[in-house]
């Protein structure tokens, strides 16, 4: 299935050549979950705080669905 | 130290000594204070009666790390209520080393159009802070990056500046105070309520600092307060959203534009949606991958004030290298991007250098060209109409001065229902039926919409603290209440706000910021002590709140947010009066 995904802030190095707003389609397996994302990205799931999938804050081992929207953050904060 | 008071009536000054009840009130707890006691609650912001009050909070002046803060308070012509907003500048460890725990501006001259400026140095033969009068009437209704230079070649490099631009001299409710940063630009704004107006109603242009021979600030306990700093430094550097080249260093406060944006909870084109689809090109990524195109190196962020080590402010730079504006914060391109409908960073960026200019808070200014565009004056995305407009509150068009007296005023000259304001105060850059526990923050606070007043966004957005789901509504009021108490205790602190995430995660990092306070005032604080130092700060806001009456019925949110679903999330703002009602029931 395919799924897109955006990363942001420190981890846009993980997909370089990205332009700022742009989404990637990656291929996963069904039944991949986030942390199998981190992986095919060769992100180290340590240096990921926050992932949301459609608007939702989800944890790690939340199973994706095809089509899902994925936005991957490391820590970060402001106001 | 001494409360140092400045009559403009007539132009003169008195020190006095410090009241037993004030000994221990610093920063926004004494602004507060002050006005609650001086202040008649009914009074006119910009009338004889109201004063402005600046003091700088119990570290400020220290070798504290990101301790420059400077409270200023008054009687908000924005709110109606009682108002404090600060700064990082440094103004504030000058005023601080000056020994002057509060400068009470009061009175106002006769004259019309005539301002004043008020030197502050130390006498040396008398061990005082002594004021020095001159005419700043020739600087008045000038852009204030044209008359900043001038006040730093008129009285020496080493000094700080506190002043006002155009919307202050014209009255608008929209008007901030500026300070100098380290590079002297005039853009470090204690900008939310009006507080620009205020002082330009006392006739009062410049209040010039010079703490050169001033004895410094007396710590009680240095071996408690090198603790106590150790600790926190340790903290600031080592967690991931403060620590150099961390996000906050590389990415400035914009680093949020994309989170927000994913988690549905952007305001944008005037509070209409939840996500906006260009939201990337004019987050904290695109300033830094901006920059790094444009100068050929990746420049980091620099310090608002001296003793910062978390380093958050950036500067978006030309294609020819020059300077386009500093700071391009979170606050400031979200008003004046996303919830504009506008995507061109560069456009941005000329109208945060245009608010600085003029002396406009940038929240309040795209807030209230938010519900311009929503009237139809200008169309949504119109980034050339935006800064035309910008331009007319700067010269006081007739135009310009219903735009300068704010987003709620606005809306009803044009029969807008959709105003997002909250007492009068226009909201900041997270959506409340996205994010709950910030509008019950927003509805509550003192302040009239205000994020900084209770910062839920670090558990329900950001997962600093834990995390929560921020469309639940479930335990917010507590959340807010207890955010909101420790908020008034940092503000009185004299820290700046960021600190709060890495004390929030390391807990070596609280304690040593809590040893801080207590070893420049000899106490032994515990976390519950400075809880209940804030929640007296805020019983004494509300109170004086209250008598000008601003009751418990002001404390909710514009009714279009309980009937119009916001997309993404389609969620409504569901929050029961009795939650909101609870926060300050419960205090």
């Amino acid at each position: 299935m395919r799924v897109k995904v955006r990363l942001y802030a420190s981890l846009r190095s993980y997909l370089p050549g990205m332009k700022i707003g742009d989404t990637t389609e990656l291929e996963i397996q069904d039944g991949a979950c986030i942390a199998d994302l981190f992986r095919e990205l060769h992100i180290p799931r340590e240096i990921v705080k926050m992932s949301f999938v459609n608007g939702i804050s989800r944890e790690p081992d939340f199973v994706l669905n095809a089509d899902d929207q994925v936005g991957i953050f490391p820590p970060i904060g402001g106001g | 130290m001494w409360i140092l008071r400045i009559n403009m009536t007539d132009q003169s000054y008195k020190l006095e000594d410090i009241p037993e009840e004030y000994r221990q009130l610093y920063g926004r707890a004494l602004t507060s204070q002050i006005v609650f006691d001086e202040v008649p609650p009914l009074c006119h912001p910009l009338g004889p009666n109201n004063k402005l009050i600046f003091s700088a909070g119990i570290v400020t002046g220290t070798t504290a790390a990101t301790s420059a803060r400077i409270s200023v308070g008054a009687k908000s012509p924005l709110t109606g209520g009682i108002k404090e907003a600060n700064a990082g500048s440094a103004w504030g460890p000058d005023l601080a080393r000056l020994n002057i725990r509060a400068l009470v501006i009061e009175g106002q001259p006769k004259e019309k159009g005539a301002y004043w400026g008020a030197t502050i140095e130390w006498d040396p033969t008398a061990q005082k802070p002594a004021v020095v009068f001159f005419d700043a009437t020739p600087y008045a209704g000038r852009d204030v990056y044209e008359v900043y230079p001038k006040i730093f070649e008129r009285f020496g490099d080493s000094v700080s500046v506190a002043s006002v631009g155009a919307a202050g001299e014209r009255g608008y409710a929209n008007s901030g105070i500026v300070f100098n940063d380290m590079a002297k630009r005039p853009s470090r704004f204690a900008g939310r309520g009006g507080l620009g107006a205020v002082m330009a109603s006392k006739g009062l242009k410049f209040v010039v600092l010079n703490d050169k021979g001033a004895p410094g600030v007396p710590i009680a306990d240095p071996a408690l307060f090198a603790e106590g700093k150790n600790k926190l430094n340790d903290a600031i550097l080592t967690h991931d959203i403060s620590k150099p080249k961390g996000g906050l260093n590389t990415y400035g406060t914009a680093v949020l534009i994309n989170i927000l944006n994913e988690a549905g909870g952007l305001p944008t084109r005037n509070f209409s949606s939840g996500r906006f689809e260009y939201a990337g090109e004019t987050a904290g990524e695109a300033v830094f991958e901006t920059n790094k195109e444009r100068m050929g190196k990746e420049i980091y962020n620099h310090a608002c004030s001296p003793g910062c080590i978390i380093q958050c402010s950036n500067t978006l730079y030309n294609p020819d290298k020059s300077e386009r504006t500093s700071c391009v914060e979170y606050e400031s391109t979200w008003a004046l991007g996303a919830n504009l409908g506008v995507r061109d960073l560069d456009d941005i960026a000329t109208m945060i250098q245009l608010c600085n200019a003029y002396g406009l808070d940038t929240i309040e200014t795209g807030g209230t060209l938010g519900v311009a565009m929503e009237a139809g004056i200008i169309p949504f995305g119109d980034s050339k109409g935006a800064i035309g407009l910008i331009e007319d509150m700067g010269k006081g068009t007739p135009m310009g001065r219903l735009l300068g007296s704010g987003t709620e005023t606005t809306g009803k000259a044009y029969g807008v229902t959709h105003v997002p304001t909250v007492k009068g105060q226009s909201m900041p850059a997270y959506e409340p039926r996205a994010v709950k526990g910030i509008g019950i923050t927003y509805a509550t606070t003192t302040m009239g919409a205000d994020h900084t007043a209770g910062y839920t966004i670090a558990p329900e957005i950001l997962g600093v603290s834990g995390k929560v789901d921020p469309l639940s509504a479930e335990g917010k009021a507590a959340m807010s209440r207890a955010f909101q108490a420790t908020t008034a205790f940092i503000d009185s602190s004299g820290h700046c706000l960021f600190i709060a995430f890495p004390i929030l995660d390391i807990a070596s990092g609280f304690e040593g910021f809590v040893q801080e306070c207590s070893g420049v005032l000899g106490t032994h604080w515990t976390a519950d002590d400075i809880v209940a130092y804030g929640a007296k700060v805020l019983k004494t806001e509300r109170a004086f709140n209250e008598a000008a009456g601003i009751k418990a019925e002001a404390d909710r949110l514009p009714e279009f947010m309980r009937l119009e679903p916001l997309p993404p999330h389609n969620q409504v703002f569901d929050v029961p009066d009795s939650a909101l009602d609870s926060v300050f029931k419960e205090m």
